[in-house]
């Protein structure tokens, strides 16, 4: 089993709910990230979402424009956040990595030696942002066989030919976008996520995650009462963009926001509906 | 391949591929809107009813057909070809830009789209864009760079005259493609009554497609102006290329012509061997930006870099993906003119000829400048001469240490 199926798995015995943090890998600096990965998982973090710095990241809003900026004063490169996620490895074998990013750093790097390298530091997912199935003919397959699961994005407007498509190549879990727009944006509307994905469930069986605009621990609750996984970025990069210089304040803050998180979105676990 | 008989409006393919450049490298949240863009577009582009109201439009608002000029004067003391000018700039708001803004604002009008939102660098296609938002009563936003805002001061105002609201992007460089990034992320959150307003043969398909078959109107005029005056085909195009939509528009219709010789020029800014410079198709390699495969200036790492080009509307490090495949098929020549050479052509067409030219068209003249000497009496070059100079005087007055 991959440690994907693995903690799906066990949080669905658990009548649980995944909880996904997103933070950009070098940001603010790249010695902060591994420890940041670590106190992530003990606040309650069940998969890590790793993004890969890029000068252009078309899809994302200024929250993460800017994480990517402070990563890139360092270089943080695609190498550099491979060697990170070894490195976390060394001493966690058990929380599914994806990396977050842009084709372009994966394309200059070469497809097989991405996939091969990726595997080898102890990555699960890939989820590349502007690499749509359709472009994807000749990379998804070479990920697949390297272990590496496709995650896609899925968003209220993915009409269901697509659905279908996207289910067939997915592996992991299906990222749903739960409003129209970039990461970070305004508000999100849970009765209208809910119905979405009873529709989306209809295509798959692969957990299902909810994020853009997840701010705090009501919507955290809220969402997890009907997906599968809740995907929580901006919210975080927020924290670490107000506290730039102080690392040891960055890791209290978002330990603490995501404990807050885990507990109220463990709270209605009872009440909760697979 | 034959270039005289390959079918050249067979390309991009179905999935807006030229070859491995192109297609449509966008995030999920962007598939249905640009889907919904292609089907309009698709129904659209052989309708004769719309194609007739974009050709008039063109006729009586843009004021074309726009000279196929012969700079005699300039030709003789370059002292070889004949050098003609595609007068682009004679054009309502003084570029190419507009043919391309009245394609899509129609487009948009067909759509139900109330609001349109477009990316400028130069300021030419905001200007465009905000002109004939005015025109069709639609609400426009345009991001602009904030570096460029800067730059193009006369451009800025123009486009708040004209009811627009110019948005500074201060993220990464600050200049065109950070505002490019910037307009594709309003149109993601705004689709259900926006429209975006791509002012070059780049992004994702069927932009390059789009933005090529409405200029190609420049090609085509300059095709039968030239057997007209010249009594043949000219022996060599010469456009500036930064996305490159006056270059395809010109070089298009001319592409089965196999003997004539296509030279498109990208900024050289301080010189290719600097790094500080504007020319992809020179000195870049091919990769993913912007929802499309194509050359880009970028680090080893696949990082964006910085561009350098005295010309805001060249300073951009992608190209449009026909111009990469056209590149390595070898249909068309890419050469490289620097910042003082561009300069250098300003200055020459402007005394030899009483027309001033936008930066961007510098680079194209200044190329042609190189070339004529080498050819004879009886041969031509047409060169795009693309938009008018008058939004630069601020620049190159700069550049000359005089103060306005």
């Amino acid at each position: 089993m991959s440690r994907f199926e693995d903690c799906f798995a066990q949080l669905k015995q658990q009548g649980r709910t995944a909880l996904i943090p997103y933070v950009t890998a070098g940001d603010p600096q790249p010695h902060v990230t591994v420890p940041l990965m670590h106190t992530m998982v003990e606040a309650g973090a069940d998969v890590i979402e790793l993004g890969v710095p890029f000068s252009d990241p078309m899809a994302d809003g200024p929250t993460i424009q800017l994480a990517c900026e402070r990563a890139l004063v360092h270089n943080t490169s695609l190498n550099d956040v491979l060697s990170m996620v070894s490195e976390f490895r060394k001493t966690n074998t058990k929380t599914p990595v994806v990396l977050m990013g842009y084709l372009n750093p994966i394309e200059v790097m070469g497809y097989e030696d991405f996939a091969k390298r990726a595997q080898a530091a102890g990555v699960d997912g890939v989820l590349t942002v502007d690499l749509p199935p359709e472009e994807g003919k000749e990379v998804l397959p070479l990920f697949k066989q390297h272990g590496l699961d496709s995650i896609f994005l899925l968003s209220p407007t993915t009409v269901d030919s697509r659905l279908k498509q996207v289910a067939q190549l997915g592996g992991g879990f299906l990222y749903y976008v739960s409003l129209k727009g970039v990461t970070g944006a305004a508000t999100l509307d849970v009765n209208a996520v809910a119905e979405r994905i009873r529709h989306i469930r209809q295509f798959s069986d692969l957990p299902l995650g909810v994020g853009f605009g997840i701010k705090d621990a009501e919507t955290a609750a809220q969402v997890a009462r009907v997906a599968d996984a809740v995907v929580v970025g901006s919210a975080l990069i927020k924290i670490i963009e107000v506290n730039v210089n102080d690392t040891q304040t960055i890791m209290t803050k978002i330990g603490a926001t995501l404990a807050d998180m885990r507990s109220a979105m463990d709270k209605n676990s009872s009440s909760r509906h697979g | 391949m034959k270039f005289s008989t390959f079918d050249w409006a067979s390309m991009p393919d179905a999935s807006g591929h030229f070859g491995p450049y192109g297609g449509r490298f966008v995030a999920e949240t962007l598939m249905e809107p640009i889907q919904e863009l292609e089907a309009a577009y698709n129904k659209l582009k052989n309708d004769p009813a719309f194609q007739a109201e974009f050709d008039r439009d063109l006729k009586y608002y843009v004021g074309r057909p726009s000279p196929l000029y012969l700079a005699e004067r300039w030709s003789r003391e370059l002292g070889g070809a004949k050098i003609f000018l595609k007068r682009e700039d004679l054009n309502h708001t003084g570029a190419h830009k507009v043919n391309n803004t009245i394609g899509q604002a129609l487009l948009a009008k067909h759509m139900g789209k109330t609001r349109i939102i477009a990316e400028t660098g130069a300021g030419q296609h905001g200007v465009a864009s905000a002109t004939i938002a005015a025109r069709l009563g639609l609400e426009c936003v345009v991001y602009m760079g904030s570096e460029d805002i800067q730059r193009q001061a006369p451009n800025v105002y123009r486009m708040k005259l004209l009811g627009a609201r110019v948005v500074p992007v201060t993220s990464g460089s600050k200049t065109l493609k950070d505002a490019l990034n910037e307009a594709m992320r309003d149109w993601v959150t705004n689709v259900d009554n926006t429209f975006y307003i791509i002012g070059t043969v780049a992004g994702p398909h069927p932009y390059p497609q789009m933005v090529r078959d409405f200029q190609a109107v420049i090609g085509r005029e300059a095709r039968q102006q030239i057997l007209e005056q010249d009594g043949k085909l000219p022996d060599a195009l010469v456009a500036a290329v930064g996305g490159g939509s006056n270059a395809i528009g010109l070089f298009h219709p001319f592409l089965a012509d196999e003997f004539v010789k296509i030279f498109g020029v990208e900024a050289g800014g301080h010189g290719i061997e600097t790094g500080k410079h504007a020319a992809p198709l020179n000195a870049g390699r091919p990769g993913v930006l912007h929802g499309n495969r194509t050359y880009l200036m970028e680090d080893a790492h696949g990082q964006i870099i910085e561009t350098h080009s005295v010309s805001a509307g060249l300073d951009y490090p992608g190209v449009g993906p026909e111009h990469a495949w056209l590149k390595d098929i070898g249909r068309v020549q890419y050469v490289a003119i620097n910042d003082d050479e561009a300069m250098q052509g300003f200055h020459n067409l402007t005394r030899k000829e009483g027309i001033i030219p936008a930066l961007e068209s510098s680079h194209a003249l200044a190329y042609a400048a190189k070339i004529a000497p080498t050819m004879s009496k009886d041969q031509s070059i047409i060169v795009s001469l693309s938009g008018r100079g008058d939004k630069d005087i601020n620049t190159v007055a700069r550049l000359e240490g005089i103060t306005l």
